[in-house]
């Protein structure tokens, strides 16, 4: 059977499937978990009154700060010698999050990922250059066993020295790339910069790019510079790591359901939302064993579709995650997600997006930059030509936020190179706040 | 006509930052390149500087790697007379032709020639040229400021 049969089972057999985990899943939790024992006990359920998936509805969420407050292994279900691999967050804002692996789940992982990489019919002759970071961070081992179980050649090249990824990329004749949407374009930068040319130097084919939010624009902008076909994979280390979805040849992003149940919720009621709406995403596991999450909020933001796809496949899609809702900002009271200002940017023709959104008090009022970096693709050497792009992107801006947000227009490398998760964002409310002033 | 005098202008983005156009001279300065002429294009929050200098490509690479963002143009420069209606003769001759001139400046010197430096669209330069050839004026070779 090939790795992605379950792609395309019907759908009242994925349906039965996953209610059928779902109750094993609630039964484990119940009985090895005292965190959702507790949870479930107060209010009054009990695994077996699950009986259908829309039941899962009345049991509570799971959050981040839960898995922080176990921290490390508070929240595992299985005893510790069943445990064959841990990976950690880096808890820049508290705790680190740990997440943990039985060897079952590294085959649920290792399926998942052959799945996501089978998007681009990634097998044998094909050499994969993942320059997610190997590590804690999930991405790069995440990657690496699904490329080499499929039987492809995988260079663990990891983050950082670009140069020398270029000439590994060259030299080995890369196939397929793996990395962040923003380091695939630094690297198509630098690539440039060698002199060398992104389309005829190398071999690439096809990339998988996540991890950090991505505009149409850049992924626009990462396919152009390489020539290549952009494939998404989206996940989270609390669910698995990458491989929760990825997207088929027509961009469509597909969850691997039978492994990982999605809602969509209010963010701020916490009621699931009819089919098509915006809002947080949510995800249950039902086959992890080491470390099974019930109703598990991603902050994620993004809509469900279950009408089929084009590619035939049955699982459902998601549509493009547009924001988390802890990197929402609110300005002057507006909802703004830096997703939609690099929308704007990147609308504007020959604008890649490397830009900062600032946003400072003056008085009592929040006011919105955009810095935005004028290098040698922008300049015409023309002081008009770059008032009237300011003066369009602020127009834009305003359109699209129902906002006026400030456009600067700043120098090259003023702002902070992405090599990993690029920082969109300075706010300078909170900072002044911090000092007391 | 373009390949014999055009001359080679160095556009700079600047932004209106505290030391930037000092970083920008000093970093000629350290290459050993020489300004032969300049002018600076502002706006309330960034300028363009303009430069004619002794020698375009290292200057462009010196400050390529130095983070400015730099874009060549091609410009003409015209010898004219230092006295009242040297300017006039250019800009007539330009108008009839109904070439417009996107900017202008002086080439900084002494004696009795002034020379003009003339910036008018890349489609124009040609036929501005000829029409300042053809109107009995001295246009200026680009070896007059790289050789220096």
């Amino acid at each position: 059977m090939k790795p992605n049969a379950a792609d395309y089972i019907s759908r009242e057999e994925l349906e039965a499937l996953q209610l059928k985990r779902l109750r094993e899943t609630l039964r484990r939790v119940y009985h090895l978990v005292p965190f959702y024992k507790t949870k479930f006990d107060e209010i009054g359920m009990k695994p077996q009154d699950v009986r259908s998936l829309e039941d899962l509805q009345k049991l509570p969420f799971t959050v981040k700060q839960d898995l922080r407050d176990h921290y490390p292994f508070g929240l595992l279900a299985v005893p510790m010698d069943q445990v064959v691999r841990i990976h950690s967050s880096s808890g820049t804002t508290g705790k680190p999050t740990v997440v943990a692996y039985t060897e079952h789940d590294m085959r649920v992982w290792t399926e998942v990922m052959m799945r996501t990489l089978l998007m681009a019919g990634v097998g044998p002759g094909d050499v994969v250059h993942n320059a997610y970071g190997y590590g804690l961070f999930t991405g790069g081992l995440g990657f690496h066993y699904g490329a080499e179980a499929l039987g492809a050649a995988v260079v663990p090249s990891s983050v950082g020295f670009t140069k020398r990824q270029l000439m590994l990329m060259r030299d080995f004749g890369a196939t397929v790339l793996c990395c962040t949407p923003s380091y695939a374009l630094h690297l198509a930068e630098v690539a440039r910069e060698e002199g060398l040319d992104p389309h005829r130097d190398f071999k690439l084919r096809a990339g998988f790019f996540g991890a950090e939010p991505a505009s149409e624009g850049l992924r626009q902008a990462v396919a152009e510079a390489w020539g290549i076909k952009y494939f998404e994979a989206y996940g989270l280390s609390e669910i698995i790591g990458p491989g929760v979805a990825a997207s088929c040849e027509y961009g469509e992003l597909h969850i691997f359901e039978d492994h990982f149940l999605p809602e969509i919720i209010d963010p701020e009621t916490g009621e699931v939302l009819p089919e098509g709406e915006e809002g947080e995403l949510v995800f249950t596991t039902l086959t992890k064993q080491a470390l099974p999450l019930i109703r598990y909020r991603t902050r994620d933001i993004s809509r469900l579709y279950r009408e089929p796809c084009r590619c035939g496949r049955t699982i459902l899609r998601m549509g493009r995650v547009v924001g988390r809702s802890d990197d929402m900002l609110i300005v002057s009271g507006v909802n703004v997600f830096p997703s939609q200002v690099e929308h704007v940017l990147t609308k504007v023709e020959g604008l890649t997006p490397n830009y900062v959104i600032v946003v400072d008090k003056r008085g009592v009022l929040d006011v919105l930059e955009v810095w935005v970096e004028v290098d040698e693709r922008i300049f015409t050497g023309d002081l008009g030509t770059l008032e009237n792009l300011k003066h369009k992107l602020e127009e834009e801006l305003a359109n699209h936020l129902f906002l006026r947000a400030r456009v600067k227009l700043v120098e090259p490398k003023t702002l902070e190179r992405s090599m990993g998760k690029a920082k969109r964002v300075i706010d300078r409310r909170e900072l002044e706040e911090k000092l007391g002033r | 006509m373009r390949s014999k005098y055009a001359i080679k202008q160095l556009s700079v983005f600047l932004e209106n930052r505290k030391g930037r156009l000092k970083d920008l001279t000093e970093t000629l300065y350290q290459a050993g390149v020489n300004i032969r002429a300049l002018a600076l294009a502002e706006s309330a929050e960034f300028g363009i500087l303009r430069l004619v200098v002794d020698n375009p490509e290292k200057a462009r690479s010196v400050l390529s790697a130095a983070g400015f963002t730099v874009k060549e143009q091609e410009v003409f420069a015209v010898e004219v007379e230092d006295r009242p209606g040297g300017f006039y003769q250019v800009v007539k001759l330009l108008s009839e032709a109904d070439i417009n001139v996107d900017y202008t400046y002086a080439f900084v010197g002494g004696g009795e020639k002034a020379v003009l430096i003339f910036k008018v669209p890349d489609a124009d330069l040609e036929r501005a040229l000829e029409t300042i050839s053809a109107g009995g004026l001295k246009l200026v070779e680009p070896l007059f400021f790289y050789g220096g």
